[in-house]
């Protein structure tokens, strides 16, 4: 494959309630940023990742490219999904061969509906959405199922949220009490990405985040059909990037909960030496549809800072990570 | 351009008002498992899934294709999920091209759909964002204001729209697929039907439909049965709110043209290009899209309808399959158009095959004009 590497990476300081900005105002900045950071004004390709049901209308993503200063008009392409599959369908444009950059984008506004119940209208119309699972409900299902440790997922969720707090971007959130199962965060937010292959990635940054492998995996949505216990999408995401060929010093997991964390680090067969979510991961901010995106800005960004060789990000999507992203980055 | 990337399996459902006898899974596996059937291939020879529709809050089922990756086999594979408004059944098309060409795979099954009958699209289309005022108006409302300056700046009779909306409805008598088949359809019985927007009367709209649309898409050395080759692939898009930018014949839709045409080597498409399938939802957008993607001169879209170039026996046949006009499952329309224009290569459109047809044109556009999707493809590798 083409070698295509991460070059620029901007987020929002997001937000635990609705600061009055539109789409278009949150993503202006991140988007100004990795101009600016990359001195480039035009790519040869843009890809986003949002959600109508966040906003409650249809077409979010129309508004959104009033942002990107899309004139002369841009090629241009969108995802109902989480904006890391808008960064994967960017890669694969620029394996073409006939361009060179990408922007990347994601933005969420969870503070405008109730994001547990809207969660449930992604569940089959016929069999699953009927019976009201939210995403605690089901997410509840599947923390059963594991089985783990209530200090193992209390202290996750600790140290998460300590993350979160050392974090400039993500929320400040308090230890845990009590004894539920802890939600990720209502959160505001976007994210931006851009993608350069060949000569400009060396050009634009001296220490570019190369993607090594970037594959994903989807698995059956009814949560009966699957063993909850384990990420059997994840575990082959994992295997198709390559994540064990080599040490990996860090891992960005979109494990949205504790119990995901841990199903996710086993599917990925990550050891004690990787430093999970040093951001504070979703626990500590989660703009839906962005949040996996981050991820990957995440783990990028400890290359492009030059603080590590080789990072993992991941992203999910659906019920109980029904689908997983896995991408392996080298500097 | 990257690797070649050829179409070898369609598959349509026949498009109509309701489908009570299927589920929305039931409906997509449809499409794919006769697309599969005429590939000669089955679920286990595809390497990912794309999907494609229009906003989800037709079906109000959100992110749809986490619960139809069952249905679509798709389970342990790659599954995307595109939405680009009225242009998303050809964004889907050349995001699962994209993923051949890029040599990322070697068998993509691409699906699109939409059920209407599951809500009232009108009204789907019609919420408002939070921070804007809506225009309550649906599709017909926003352009028919677009339709009414095409008019003035050209000068066209207020027939023309009806010509196009007898000849799509024509041909639809041919597309076994199609939904709309209306016998002894003429212009008088279009200019019978009421007013909606002026100047778009009832019969000059598309219809809502149910339906779904597949295609295997394969690398060269994974074809199997006739291929009809990819010449060349483009999306455009440009701002709604841009204050000076043309709604009439919008520049993204030029760009885009010119583009996918520098890649198929056409310089004259109206020549070279056999026959297109255009994503013509409202009658006037033929005379509109015929300019704006270089078939004749600016102004000049008009005559060309009125003369009959563009019927079924024209020289430069528009919409053969009956088009959106006849047939429109929304987040399908743009597919079947890209669909369409491959069954005419691949010399299976049956009924309203153009004779001969070496090349043809797909297109779908969509939001508020803004966004684009082309394809042109062959029945020889380029």
């Amino acid at each position: 494959m083409r070698e295509v590497a991460i070059v620029a990476f901007a987020q929002t300081r997001h937000t635990d309630h609705d600061t009055g900005l539109s789409e278009p105002e949150l993503i202006l900045p991140v988007i100004n940023e990795v101009k600016e950071r990359t001195g480039l004004t035009r790519f040869g390709f843009t890809c986003s990742g949002s959600c109508d049901y966040l906003a409650g209308a249809p077409f979010s993503f129309v508004s959104a490219l009033d942002a990107l200063a899309a004139w002369p008009p841009i090629s241009e392409s969108h995802v109902e999904m989480d904006a890391a599959w808008a960064l994967y369908e960017a890669w694969v444009r620029l394996q073409h061969g006939d361009i060179d950059s990408a922007l990347v984008y994601g933005f969420g506004k969870t503070s405008l509906g109730d994001l547990r119940t809207i969660m449930t209208l992604q569940l089959d119309p016929y069999y699953l959405a009927p019976l009201g699972l939210d995403q605690l409900s089901y997410a509840g299902l599947q923390a059963a199922a594991l089985g783990a440790e209530r200090a193992e997922l209390d202290e996750i969720v600790r140290r998460s949220r300590a993350d979160g707090r050392a974090n400039p971007y993500a929320l400040d959130l308090p230890d845990p009490e009590g004894d539920g199962l802890v939600a990720p965060p209502i959160t505001d937010g976007a994210a931006a990405v851009v993608l350069a292959a060949g000569d400009l990635a060396t050009r634009l940054t001296s220490t570019p985040a190369y993607i090594r492998g970037l594959a994903h995996r989807i698995e059956p949505h009814y949560l009966g059909m699957r063993d909850l216990a384990r990420s059997a999408s994840a575990a082959d995401a994992a295997r198709a990037a390559g994540v064990g060929k080599g040490p990996v010093e860090v891992a960005e997991l979109h494990a949205q909960f504790a119990h995901e964390e841990i199903i996710l680090r086993e599917a990925l067969e990550l050891t004690g030496d990787t430093l999970i979510n040093p951001s504070g991961g979703p626990l500590a901010a989660n703009p839906v549809m962005a949040t996996g995106l981050i991820r990957v800005g995440e783990a990028a960004r400890r290359i492009l800072d030059g603080r590590n060789h080789r990072t993992v990000a991941h992203a999910a999507g659906g019920p109980c990570l029904q689908h997983n992203l896995v991408t392996v980055l080298e500097g | 351009m990257g690797n070649r990337c050829a179409v070898i399996g369609v598959g349509q459902t026949h498009y109509t008002t309701r489908r009570q006898d299927v589920s929305i899974a039931g409906l997509v596996r449809e499409a794919a498992v006769r697309a599969l059937e005429d590939a000669g291939l089955t679920f286990k020879d595809i390497d990912a899934v794309v999907i494609g529709k229009a906003p989800d809050l037709f079906e109000g089922v959100m992110m749809p294709e986490a619960y139809l990756a069952d249905a679509l086999g798709a389970a342990g594979k790659p599954v995307m999920r595109v939405h680009t408004a009225g242009s998303v059944g050809g964004s889907t098309a050349l995001v699962g091209a994209s993923l051949i060409q890029g040599g990322v795979h070697e068998r993509v099954l691409v699906v699109a759909f939409e059920k209407q009958s599951e809500s009232n699209a009108t009204w789907a289309l019609s919420t408002h964002l939070p921070f804007s005022a809506s225009l309550v108006v649906g599709a017909g409302g926003y352009f028919a204001p677009h339709i009414r300056e095409y008019m003035r700046r050209t000068g066209a009779p207020g027939h023309i729209g009806t010509l196009v909306a007898v000849k799509d409805r024509l041909n639809a008598l041919k597309n076994p697929y199609a939904h709309l088949k209306i016998p002894g359809i003429d212009q008088k019985m279009v200019e019978s039907t009421p007013m909606l927007w002026e100047p778009i009367r009832y019969l000059e709209t598309c219809p809502s439909s149910d339906g779904a649309c597949a295609m295997v898409l394969a690398a060269e050395s994974a074809v199997t049965g006739t291929p009809a080759w990819v010449h060349g692939t483009a999306m455009r898009s440009e701002p709604i709110f841009r204050a000076d930018r043309d709604t009439v014949s919008p520049q993204a839709g030029k760009d885009c043209a010119a583009d996918v045409y520098r890649q198929a080597g056409i310089t004259d498409p109206r020549r070279q290009i056999d026959v297109a399938e255009v994503y013509v939802p409202f009658s006037w957008y033929e005379p509109m899209w015929l300019e704006n993607l270089g078939f004749c001169a600016e102004g000049e879209g008009w005559k060309l309808t009125e003369s009959g170039a563009t019927a079924l026996d024209g020289d430069t046949p528009w919409n053969a399959s009956g088009g959106v006009l006849s047939s429109n499952p929304i987040g399908a329309s743009g597919l079947i158009r890209f669909a369409e224009a491959a069954q005419q290569v691949r010399g299976q459109a049956r009924e309203h095959q153009v004779d001969g047809a070496r090349t043809a044109l797909g297109h779908a556009y969509g939001g508020g004009a803004q966004f684009f999707a082309m394809w042109i493809v062959g029945r020889e590798k380029l």
